[in-house]
């Protein structure tokens, strides 16, 4: 099944509903719960992300019996140097974004470490596309 | 000491009087486990989902749902009688009633031994260290205190199961203290009945059907409710005379206000954090879910609001209860404990074992079957009004959808559809009655009634 989601940049009161929203099919498709766990912390790190980086972003779940698929694709500033974003730590986000505690540069590892496979793919000036997949092992 | 809980089943303490159910469904919308329907004009429970809140019975407008209760004649099939009283009971009754007459009351209606079961807190804390100071998984470690949180853990959070801290309660801690305090004395352990006096149905339950424990260590229990009554009546109609027992009881004030609300989170290591009300803790654990790491190192959790002293069995208002407490905990000293207290926390008698999720919120344990499901539930509710008005017996309309899929409801069940199928004959009216006669019973059918 597909479940889709709107989110604008700079709401950070929204961020989280699809994760919240994902989490609770997940629960009633009898997913083990510490899957549910990696893909609901995946999904929030990248609502945040859109939230405090782009203009506005579009998720995308497709959930199947053997692996669950979120495509997080926004408009934005994209992102300029990958391999640094992925560094623990490394943050490009403003001070505003900080003082509201977010931005101190876990987002996109906690992604990685959340995932089973994790693509990345941005045009500078243009925007993000994020393809974060789980598998089921049965 | 109850039979070892070997059946599948759980034991629930909250029956429906269908006598008395008039099918209103209030009590089915403030179940948070959605373990309500109404069939035939009655509220039925399920087995599975209920976790003995007792919301459901603080809601119900005609007192149709009752909490079981043992006999309280039995108690005298035993020698000795333990009384354990928890801190609320005496809480509850107006100030001018001293501690002394209501422990006067408790012997005066058979008991021959009344013990404050928070005497015990210095055990469950010394517990709690140890948990912590082992604790290897991830945080906050979550209070087991609470029986209905405990399920409600169970039920509908699974992946909490291992933040659950695996130490006895107090009621249960005290219940095994006394007894082996009594044997220890010279007693024959058949001889000694313990009986746990009740603020709430969970405590009733987890006593009928422990979690992560074998068998429960009290023989019954005492609906607080009931005592409350024949206690208050007997104290103002002169008829008990007054013990000896210190009107502020023999407790320190950390014991006095261990059952209210932030009574553990208070004293222990860390950021701690408490949160009472059965909806505000499942709001607070839903965000726990969903977050990497809270940070928080222990929480307290509780089903009722203002906790133990807003339990479904307190017949006093919940506020006074905790400030008469709080005056209480104000004037304690410290409380001298025994030298058979010494032995301190023994985890082979006070900890708990492993506590298994229950599962019971799948659509169907099968991925791909549930999947298909789950997407029958979302076109479903594209055609559903999606006002939760709960006429079609179920809680909402999402509960009505998930109800369809599982082949225990119907789509005509919904009085908005039940409409558009009459207007398209699809079903007759004569059909549509029979179907709301199955939902709202015969009685609640009054079409010929109307003039």
């Amino acid at each position: 099944m597909v479940m889709q989601f709107h989110i604008e940049g700079g709401d950070f009161v929204s961020a989280g509903k699809a994760s919240s929203s994902v989490k609770r099919v997940l629960k009633q498709l009898n997913v083990p719960p510490k899957l549910i766990k990696r893909v609901v912390i995946a999904l929030y790190e990248t609502e945040v992300n859109v939230a405090a980086h782009a203009d506005q972003g579009d998720i995308e779940v497709l959930i199947e019996s053997d692996k669950i698929t979120m495509v997080i694709e926004d408009k934005g500033p994209g992102i300029r140097d990958i391999d640094k974003a992925m560094e623990e730590g490394y943050s490009t986000a403003s001070k505003t974004v900080r003082e509201m505690g977010f931005g101190a540069g876990m987002g996109l590892p906690n992604i990685r470490r959340n995932s089973d496979e994790m693509h990345i793919e941005s045009v500078p000036g243009k925007g993000t596309e994020v393809r974060i997949i789980n598998t089921l092992k049965s | 000491m109850t039979e070892p809980n070997t059946h599948k089943g759980f034991h629930h303490a909250l029956k429906v009087v269908d006598d008395l159910c008039t099918g209103c469904t209030h009590c089915m919308r403030v179940c948070p486990t959605e373990a309500i329907r109404v069939i035939e004009g009655k509220a039925v429970i399920s087995d599975d989902r209920c976790v003995d809140c007792g919301n459901c019975c603080k809601a119900c407008p005609v007192s149709a749902i009752l909490i079981e209760q043992d006999d309280f004649e039995d108690i005298f099939s035993f020698p000795i009688r333990i009384a354990l009283v928890p801190a609320v009971l005496i809480g509850q009754f107006p100030s001018n009633i001293q501690t002394g007459e209501i422990f006067g009351g408790l012997k005066q209606l058979g008991f021959t031994h009344v013990f404050e079961l928070e005497s015990v807190v210095d055990l469950v804390q010394e517990g709690y260290d140890r948990f912590t100071e082992n604790y290897q998984g991830e945080k906050p470690a979550i209070s087991t205190f609470c029986p209905a949180i405990l399920r409600l853990i169970q039920v509908r959070f699974p992946s909490l199961v291992g933040n659950l801290v695996r130490v006895k309660p107090p009621s249960d801690v005290a219940a095994i203290y006394y007894r082996n305090k009594m044997v220890e004395e010279g007693h024959d352990p058949k001889h000694i009945g313990i009986y746990y006096v009740t603020p709430c149905a969970a405590k009733i339950a987890s006593i009928k059907s422990p979690v992560g424990e074998d068998s429960s260590p009290v023989n019954g229990v005492i609906n607080m409710e009931y005592l409350y009554n024949k206690l208050l009546h007997m104290i103002l109609n002169k008829e008990v005379p007054l013990e000896a027992y210190p009107d502020n009881g023999t407790l320190e004030p950390k014991e006095v206000l261990w059952s209210l609300t932030r009574g553990e989170s208070a004293h222990q290591e860390g950021r701690c954090l408490a949160v009472d009300g059965i909806r505000n803790v499942s709001e607070f654990l839903e965000r726990l879910e969903e977050s990497e790491e809270s940070k928080i190192d222990f929480l307290e959790l509780r089903a009722c609001d203002e906790s133990c002293a807003g339990g479904v069995l307190i017949s006093g208002n919940r506020f006074l209860t905790v400030e008469r407490l709080n005056g209480r905990a104000a004037r304690a000293g410290t409380a001298k404990k025994d030298d058979y207290f010494a032995g301190g926390f023994n985890e082979q008698l006070y900890g708990l074992e492993e506590i298994a999720a229950r599962n019971v919120m799948a659509l169907d344990s099968d991925q791909s079957v549930a999947i298909e499901k789950m997407q029958k539930v979302e076109e479903l509710l594209k055609v559903l009004p999606g006002i939760d008005c709960a006429a079609c017996g179920s809680p909402s309309c999402r509960a009505l959808a998930e109800d369809i899929v599982k082949e225990k409801a119907e789509a005509v069940w919904c009085i908005f559809l039940q409409e558009l199928y009459i207007r398209d004959q699809r079903i007759s009216v004569e059909e549509a009655d029979s179907i709301n006669a199955r939902i709202w019973g015969e009685k609640r059918n009054r079409r010929s009634q109307i003039k």
